[in-house]
């Protein structure tokens, strides 16, 4: 409960210095708004539902984008890390399209998707798939291979030891990857909303491109508060478990 | 508590190594390494046998080749009769590094070789495990992950998930090299005990001529350069064997001289008490 008490001070703190700042009129108040005035349109961005259905649209597209480019991004990487071939082809590319910036895709997708969903979900899957299948990858070939052995001695074959030993001892590697793909993904969604507007649907960050067009401040920070929460929270919900699973069975430190 | 069928011991089953050969490319030189050269050994049903030799003599390679994880060159292995061309769970394996899988928990890990023998159900299953646990002595330590146990407690775990599908033959690859005196001797006991009530055929690498000693019915020594056989001792001290004793520290004299002056070679010396 220290902690807890801890944290709330740091970040009152932290509000009661923008108010101050506010109240001394050391910026115009069209930059930076009080905090009141970023709470008053969050309440109300809230209570006549765009906050929910914005979030709702992003979200869904984040999920979308990223369980497909999970469900592929796996497989893939064991794929590549057991046939060398298939290594120096598709791994060899997942590197070079790891290491793109996954905002690049955006005027690709564009072109070839249009103002549509497909762009947005194109977008997401190329920034999670690439990282998912090198870290899936990579940490395959770091199981060590007395795992795969002691497995053999014991009657484990084909799928059973990949499914059994490989990819369970290659977990903290594809923990790191998947966090990594979310990230990328997250980035790049925000970047494509900001900058194209779908009219199947208004994300966040088209909320986010609407407050700076109508030089609403309190709009725009309060929306980034927003996407700093989901950021947090995403962490917390998706993430925490897997790694204080993976603390707690491989007693790394964190 | 009846002891299920499954818990009973099998019978301990004859090995046969014929002229097993084997050379490894080497990436260096373009000399290949002749890990082991015409290598052949009988080993007795229930017999305890401990290859000794000095590091790449070719000791581990052996052992893999008769756990089926390595094909020799030329020769072979039988296990009782049968051409071993794989492994098999008739042939249990425990490595140096304990190989536990960091995962699962102890009892998970244990069940792990039995969830892979067909004709358990769960229940037996978990039974088995847990009789194994307690044989050697980590009844207490089900739940607990490898992270946390020390290095003999691991070991242990090891041995438990080794036994547990009920081999008839269990190959040891210098499974205490990496525990400090007192554990190792303590495990020393065990695995006698072990040995004595669930009737297996060991082979147990070593490179430490008194752990030899002490385990083996018979200590084979090897050459490194090709891995050859030079000499075998029948060692024929009472068990127990306490490893500090003054007869076993004279046996092990004797073979250290012989592992220090390779070359000399000679007939299978027998060495009673009264050597
Ligand atoms: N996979 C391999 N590729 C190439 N050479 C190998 C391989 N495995 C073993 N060797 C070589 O074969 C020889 C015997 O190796 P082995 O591991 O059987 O020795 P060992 O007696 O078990 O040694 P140690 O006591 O150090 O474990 C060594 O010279 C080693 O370099
Ligand atoms: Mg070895």
């Amino acid at each position: 409960m220290k902690r807890v008490g801890k944290v709330v001070i740091f970040f009152a703190g932290l509000l009661l210095v923008w108010q101050v700042a506010v109240l001394l009129k050391l910026w115009s108040p069209v930059l930076v708004p009080s905090p009141f005035s970023v709470g008053r349109y969050l309440f109300e961005a809230a209570t006549d539902g765009t906050l929910a259905s914005a979030m709702v649209v992003t979200i869904k597209r984040l999920a979308l984008g990223y369980a497909f480019g999970l469900l592929v991004g796996l497989p893939l990487g064991l794929l590549t890390a057991r046939f060398q071939i298939l290594e120096d082809t598709l791994g060899l590319m997942a590197l070079g399209l790891q290491a793109l910036p996954s905002v690049c895709w955006v005027p690709l997708a564009l072109l070839w998707f249009g103002q549509t969903e497909g762009a947005m979900f194109f977008v997401v899957v190329m920034g999670t798939l690439w990282s998912v299948i090198i870290a899936t990858d990579n940490g395959v070939r770091n199981v060590p291979p007395i795992y795969a052995r002691a497995a053999r001695t014991m009657g484990s074959t084909g799928l059973h030891t990949w499914l059994r030993v490989i990819l369970p001892a290659a977990l903290p590697f594809i923990v790191g990857g998947m966090k990594q793909g979310w990230a990328f993904a997250w980035r790049s969604l925000m970047a494509a909303e900001i900058y194209v507007t779908i009219l199947s649907g208004f994300g966040l960050g088209h909320l986010l491109h609407y407050g700076r067009e109508l030089n609403a401040m309190e709009q725009v920070i309060g929306i980034m508060f927003v996407l700093l929460a989901i950021g947090l929270l995403a962490d917390k919900i998706l993430f925490s478990p897997w790694e204080r699973f993976l603390h707690r069975r491989w007693g790394t430190a964190r | 508590m009846t002891l299920p069928v499954e818990l009973q011991n099998e019978a301990p089953s004859k090995l046969s190594i014929q002229a097993v050969s084997k050379r490894f490319a080497s990436r260096k030189r373009d000399k290949p390494v002749q890990a082991l050269d015409n290598v052949s050994l009988e080993v007795a049903e229930g017999e305890f046998v401990c290859l000794l030799g000095p590091s790449g003599c070719g000791k581990s390679t052996l052992l893999n080749i008769i756990a089926g994880l390595e094909n020799a060159d030329t020769g072979g292995v039988k296990c009782d009769g049968a051409d071993v061309t794989a492994p098999g769970r008739d042939r249990m394996m425990m490595f140096q590094e304990s190989a536990l899988f960091p995962w699962l928990d102890v009892l998970d890990n244990v069940l792990f070789s039995l969830r892979l023998k067909p004709g358990l159900n769960a229940s037996e299953r978990r039974d088995v495990a847990v009789f194994y646990l307690k044989l050697v002595g980590l009844e207490k330590f089900h739940h607990a992950y490898v992270h946390e146990l020390s290095g003999g407690m691991k070991q242990r775990v090891a041995l438990a998930r080794a036994l547990a599908p009920n081999p008839r033959v269990l190959l040891m690859d210098e499974p205490f090299a990496a525990l400090d005196a007192l554990t190792r001797e303590q495990l020393y006991g065990d695995l006698q005990q072990i040995w004595k009530e669930r009737k297996k055929t060991i082979v147990f690498v070593t490179h430490n001529v008194r752990e030899a000693v002490c385990l083996g019915d018979r200590v084979i020594l090897l050459s490194p350069h090709p891995g050859r056989i030079q000499e075998e001792f029948r060692i024929e001290l009472p068990r127990p064997r306490n490893i500090n004793s003054i007869d076993l520290a004279r046996h092990a004299t004797i073979i250290t001289s012989a592992l220090k002056g390779f070359g000399r070679g000679g007939p299978p010396m027998p060495m009673g008490d009264g050597i």
